[in-house]
């Protein structure tokens, strides 16, 4: 059996499980068994009536009403016990923050190896070839992995996410969990609302993204007019936040936020690994850069070359009369 | 209050990452070298901290002889000792397994020896390898708490309130001390070394200890670059004439409606 965690918050699917749940489900094919998820929580069901086309044969739905809080070393002890009992060949998780911290845990508690990120997973005798994700996706390695079962979480966004064809509505098997104080010492105990005004980066379709060229906190008001104006948010490099012109939550990169626009509108921005780590998902990527020589080039759509202190004020004077 | 931050020496890298010949590593002949981003925001909690209740930094690495420059650049940000888990020369890619063990090797030493820390640091997940574990393995190892991915950190009377996003805002959490937490980048402003800092930190040696290599069983067999497509940037044109072009293509998106 091939378990793969089902990750969810207070109820609510990450729908990026799905993506591992398409490798587990092959990875499944390949060995000749079967594919079951384990939704952990106070009131697992909720989450099960969303898995019916993902073809997993069993959910097993560890159920405690102390797990209203997520509590992550009670997932990791709710995994290890269900290891124990069920034998599987491998445990899977999305490579979110959460599915890397349960599987860590998990890991860390069972002395079992764990190889997080990975694209790809081939059996290989006794272990498993896997491609797993380094810097940020800049590089990729090639490893064994070894232990029984074996720990491996999925990278996000690399797998097409598919449903099982003919998939028939998988068995719930409600397991009990022994946990103990030491598992829920660490549980979130308090909850604070973001503050959020207008569109959040992750999700704006168009994103102003500002580099070492702006040159300062001032320099972005600009930015900040085209980015109001269409909708859309700004997003910096790592340069930036590390000079202090716009605050961490702004910074688009590997140790920042990842995003997806329609169109990335890269301001002043080289081109850095760490940078483009964060925005490669962009459909359309255009640069301003008065440097036509800069390595971002050579990942960009369109490209304007000159001041973006002119530039960038001129697109948004353009915008305004096409709005009219 | 003394506080433990483990860092990790990485090569700063540019636009282009090339390999070694034998696909182990990335060619840093022409690169220069720094703490990852995650653990240079952990150094700077812990000097907070200790500016704040009293106490000492050790800041520790597990590396070749050369990592003494990220010892000591923690150093110049105000941690106060270094230890260095001095691996052999072209041997430092340590897996998780294995860099967790001689970690905590290493804590249970100083402990002996008198030096218990209150509160340990470690990056969420070292820029290059990116395990996202070491500090959860060797906290479930010492049995402390653990928090990962913190971004917001606050310390009173044996106390910690840890911060982290999550559900899309913040999720709290409490642990009582000696905890462990994972840091990302965003928990704060790292500052920069002093000049006096650095030249204090240059006259000073780390305390060296061999580690032992365990088991691991995450075993690298190379790395490889992705091949990502080389595209042509279409040249709208130069200067402000050209806004009108872009214009044009937001309209084409469906971007201005």
């Amino acid at each position: 059996m091939i378990l793969g965690l089902i990750e969810h918050d207070r109820g609510e699917l990450n729908a990026q499980t799905l993506e591992m749940i398409t490798l587990a489900r092959e990875l499944a094919a390949n060995l000749g068994t079967s594919l079951a998820g384990v939704v952990i929580g106070d009131r697992p069901g909720q989450v099960a009536d969303a898995l019916g086309d993902w073809g997993l044969e069993t959910v097993y739905l560890v159920e405690d009403p102390r797990l209203d809080e997520y509590a992550p070393d009670a997932w990791a002890g709710a995994l290890v016990q269900l290891m124990e009992q069920k034998q599987p060949q491998a445990v899977m998780a999305i490579g979110s923050d959460r599915g890397n911290e349960v599987l860590a845990r998990t890991a860390a508690r069972a002395n079992l190896p764990l190889a997080v990120n990975c694209t790809e997973i081939q059996p290989e005798g006794d272990a498993y070839f896997v491609t797993r994700v380094r810097w940020g996706g800049t590089v990729l390695e090639e490893a064994r992995l070894h232990g029984a079962p074996k720990l491996l979480t999925v990278a996000p966004f690399v797998v097409e996410p598919q449903e099982a064809e003919g998939a028939s509505t998988p068995s719930l098997v409600t397991v009990a969990p022994v946990l103990d104080e030491a598992d829920l010492r660490v549980r979130v105990t308090a909850r604070i609302a973001p503050q959020r005004e207008g569109v959040s980066l992750a999700e704006a379709p168009v994103v102003v993204a500002g580099g070492r060229g702006v040159d300062s906190a001032e320099g972005f008001e600009s930015l900040d007019v085209l980015a109001a104006l269409l909708g859309g948010a700004v997003g910096c490099s790592r340069v930036v936040t590390n000079n202090g012109w716009r605050p961490h939550s702004d910074q688009v990169g590997q140790t920042g936020v990842r995003v997806a626009p329609e169109i990335y509108i890269a301001c002043g921005i080289s081109g850095a690994s760490q940078h483009m780590a964060g925005c490669t998902g962009s459909k359309h990527i255009l640069v301003i850069n008065n440097d036509p020589e800069a390595p971002i080039l050579a990942q960009a759509d369109y490209a304007i070359i000159g001041d973006l202190h002119e530039v960038v004020p001129a697109i948004s004077e353009a915008v305004r009369e096409r709005q009219g | 209050m003394n506080t433990l931050v483990c860092v990790k020496r990485v090569p700063a890298t540019g636009a282009r990452v090339t390999l070694t010949p034998d696909e182990q590593a990335i060619d840093a002949r022409y690169l220069s070298f720094a703490v990852g981003p995650h653990e240079e925001c952990a150094i700077e909690a812990a000097v907070q901290i200790a500016e704040e209740y009293d106490g000492d930094v050790t800041v520790l690495t597990l590396g070749e002889a050369d990592a003494v420059e990220q010892l000591r650049y923690a150093l110049a940000m105000g941690a106060h000792e270094m230890i260095l888990l001095e691996t052999e020369d072209g041997d430092s890619d340590w897996g998780p397994m294995a860099t967790a063990g001689a970690i905590v090797d290493a804590i249970r030493q100083k402990e002996a020896e008198g030096d218990a820390f209150d509160i340990l640091l470690f990056g969420n997940d070292s820029a290059d390898a990116g395990g996202f574990q070491v500090g959860v393995r060797v906290a479930y190892a010492l049995g402390l708490p653990v928090v990962t991915g913190v971004k917001g950190l606050e310390i009173s009377d044996g106390h910690a309130t840890a911060r982290r996003e999550g559900g899309g805002g913040w999720e709290v959490y409490e642990v009582d001390l000696p905890a462990v937490f994972t840091v990302k980048e965003g928990l704060n402003l790292p500052r920069y070394p002093s000049i006096p800092g650095k030249l204090r930190a240059r006259r000073r040696k780390p305390e060296t200890i061999a580690p032992n290599r365990g088991e691991d069983g995450l075993e690298k067999i190379r790395l490889k670059v992705p091949e990502t497509e080389k595209k042509q940037a279409q040249i709208l044109g130069h200067g402000p004439e050209a806004a009108p072009k872009v214009a044009d293509i937001l309209e084409e998106l469906g971007l201005l409606s």
